[in-house]
């Protein structure tokens, strides 16, 4: 399913306009995106929950040449699956 | 990372209300339930779910394996199970490193 598909499916079940579902899921992502870009964690009950983490830089090689590169520290979005949806996803 | 506040669905509703004219503080609750509900129902069925500038959300199947419990050593098989795991989109990820 794509973001068009989610808010086509919303806007028919509830008699919401496509319009008013296309401004609502692009501001529920647009809002999760922003905190996570300040660093804040979003914790959705029965979803899930993000968090910012941070890596080390390291030394490493590229497999194919051998060749050293220096991989920069960085911070990357991790998700972890909130208790009700990873049992919904498992017992189906 | 700081350990600061974490933003809950009651803070999106809370923008949904506040950002999109129109909308009843109900209708903002109502509708921002059902964007998470049709997202778990789909991922349920074991379809995935790409929102193009956040990321995918995708049911993967993991086989059967033998693990081991760490403090006694004694062999278990763990079953085969699904697992939902979530791949940032390049966008997210970009922003997150500002």
């Amino acid at each position: 399913m794509t973001k068009g598909e989610l808010i086509d499916m919303v806007a028919s079940q509830d008699g919401f306009s496509l319009k008013m579902a296309e401004i609502v899921v692009n501001t529920i992502f647009d809002s999760m995106a922003e905190a996570l870009r300040k660093g804040e964690r979003v914790e959705i009950r029965g979803f899930g929950s993000f968090e910012v983490r941070e890596y080390n830089g390291y030394r490493g090689r590229n497999p194919k040449t051998g060749a050293e590169v220096q991989v920069r520290a960085k911070r990357a979005p991790f998700f972890k699956t909130g208790k009700e949806l990873r049992q919904r996803v498992d017992l189906s | 990372m700081t350990e600061s506040k974490a933003m809950t669905k009651a803070d999106i509703i809370e923008r949904v209300y506040g950002d999109v004219g129109g909308l009843s503080k109900k209708d903002s609750a109502e509708i921002v339930e059902k964007v998470f509900e049709t997202i778990k129902c789909t991922l349920e069925r074991g379809e995935k779910v790409k929102i193009s500038g956040f990321g995918n959300f995708i049911v993967r199947t993991k086989k059967e394996r033998v693990g081991r419990n760490p403090q006694t050593g004694t062999e278990i098989k763990i079953a085969p199970r699904k697992v939902l795991t979530f791949k940032p989109s390049q966008v997210l990820k970009n922003s997150i490193n500002g």
